[in-house]
């Protein structure tokens, strides 16, 4: 058995392994995982990752978990183009330096604008307040300047003049909230310029593929009340 | 002019930057920034117009975020492998445990000195129902920690001292300063404490964690250095976004 990757696209992590390991033709045997569908919750996929969470790889009787982990293993494993986790110490130093920062700042607040824009009234049936939602969106747009003012500045993409993992973390998180119908790119030349450039490095038909998911988040039918009651702690807690 | 690290010893991975440069040997200077006085050094915003820390200062090039400074020191100043092997696998398991720390264990296990000492030094208190949500939060990520991480192993993602152990040590210590003991009832934590800080050595030990294990003296002795006005503001909202 080859590499398998368990993923759903609707998860913004899942989408930046899919595209980077589809991108530098990493033969692997894709699992999918419905979120939606609470399949991560299954005693089955708990054999694959006891946290319950995707995305998750398994490489024979190697497990990983935690989408940084998996990109930079599959990074050295494949060896792919320098670009993408450069050997030069400083320049790889930066794209270190963003991985670390995303994790509680663009990814917690894209997740969270998803979820109280669209999937909690709209999937999961549960309204939320338009104080909370304006106070989610105003996040988003702090974290949206400083991913513009501190990271990206005058460069071509976020660690440098060329596209690296930053970068593929960075434009898979902020689907979310485009997914969830939210204008980021609208008033940030700066920002929407660089998007443009990650896609174009990446492929426009990969980007498209990786994301159909996302983009129609808005459609998704509401959750029957079991799927509901068995999602909601998890949701609950991801989007703290 | 050398490495340079803006530091403040209350801040977990600044803890974590300090031990790590120190017990490898690394020459620095150390640019010693107190949180408490609200970052007013101009010098400093300039380093970091972030304002965190830690930072590193190298020559031109600036770095922040704990793990970018330790994965740089590590590779630059060529440390022993064991901190962050070149093993594939091994390597990846340091990043898997990094994601997660970064999930659940950064932001939550720095809440009990909000609660305790920063809230209360500008007047203000952290709700009730913030404080229950914080115990089930660290309880569960302990639990996390003992069962999926540390498992049998001696350390956290294998048999030796890694940058994850660091990275968890500093944060765990941190509501053990004022006053909750994460490793009461948990033998294997405490006992992987223990091997830790045998390996770090306790004179570093010692020199890391002084100020923090002694911020609740220094509170009652009314020694805490008061945060400026300006700092207020930043501290609310810091509050006010405890989940």
């Amino acid at each position: 058995m080859g590499l398998e990757l368990y993923l759903d696209l609707l998860s913004q992590p899942c989408r930046a392994v899919y595209i980077f390991a589809k991108k530098n033709g990493i033969p692997f045997e894709l699992r999918a995982v419905e979120l939606l569908k609470g399949q991560h919750l299954s005693d089955a996929f708990a054999q694959v990752n006891p946290l319950k969470k995707v995305p998750a790889l398994k490489d024979g009787d190697f497990t990983l978990t935690e989408s940084v982990a998996i990109l930079l293993y599959l990074t050295r494993k494949y060896e792919v183009p320098d670009h993408w986790y450069p050997q030069d110490l400083q320049a790889r130093a930066r794209v270190d330096e963003y991985l670390a920062w995303q994790h509680t700042t663009l990814r917690r607040n894209c997740l969270r604008a998803l979820w109280h824009k669209v999937m909690l009234p709209v999937f999961l049936g549960e309204p939320v307040s338009p104080q909370m939602l304006a106070a989610t969106l105003a996040e988003l747009d702090e974290t949206l300047q400083l991913l513009e003012d501190q990271f990206l500045q005058n460069k071509a993409f976020l660690a440098g003049p060329h596209i690296s993992l930053a970068d593929l973390v960075a434009v898979t998180e902020l689907m979310h909230p485009v997914g969830a119908g939210c204008q980021i790119f609208e008033g940030r030349p700066k920002l929407a310029a660089w998007q443009q450039r990650v896609v174009a490095a990446v492929g426009e038909e990969l980007f498209r593929e990786a994301h159909e998911v996302i983009l129609k988040a808005r459609d998704s039918p509401p959750a029957d009340p079991i799927i509901k009651q068995k999602l909601m702690p998890g949701v609950l807690a991801m989007i703290r | 002019m050398g490495l340079e690290l803006y530091l403040d010893l209350l801040s977990q991975p600044c803890r974590a930057v300090y031990i790590f440069a120190k017990k490898n040997g690394i020459p620095f200077e150390l640019r010693a920034v107190e949180l408490l006085k609200g970052h007013a050094s101009k010098e400093f915003f300039q380093v970091n117009s972030l304002q965190r820390v830690p930072a590193l200062k190298d020559g031109d090039f600036i770095l922040t975020e704990s793990t970018a400074i330790l994965i740089y020191l590590s590779c630059k100043c060529q440390t022993a492998d064991h901190w962050y092997p070149a093993d594939l696998q091994a390597r990846a398991h340091i990043h898997e445990y990094l994601g997660w720390h970064a999930d659940c264990i950064r932001g939550t296990f720095g809440v009990p000195l909000w609660i305790r000492v920063l809230a209360p030094l500008i007047g203000t208190q952290v709700p009730e129902e913030k404080v229950d949500r914080n115990r089930t939060a660290m309880d569960r990520a302990l639990q996390q920690l003992e069962d999926k991480f540390l498992g049998d192993m001696a350390f956290l993602v294998g048999q030796q001292v890694t940058l994850a152990d660091l990275m968890a040590l500093e944060e765990l210590i941190q509501p053990v300063a004022v006053g909750y003991d994460v490793f009461e009832g948990r033998q294997r934590l405490a006992a992987w404490r223990g091997r830790v800080e045998a390996f770090l050595g306790a004179k570093l030990c010692q020199e890391a964690h002084g100020l923090i294990l002694t911020i609740l003296a220094q509170e009652a002795k009314k020694t805490l250095p008061v945060p400026p006005p300006e700092a207020y503001l930043g501290m609310l909202r810091h509050i006010s976004r405890i989940p």
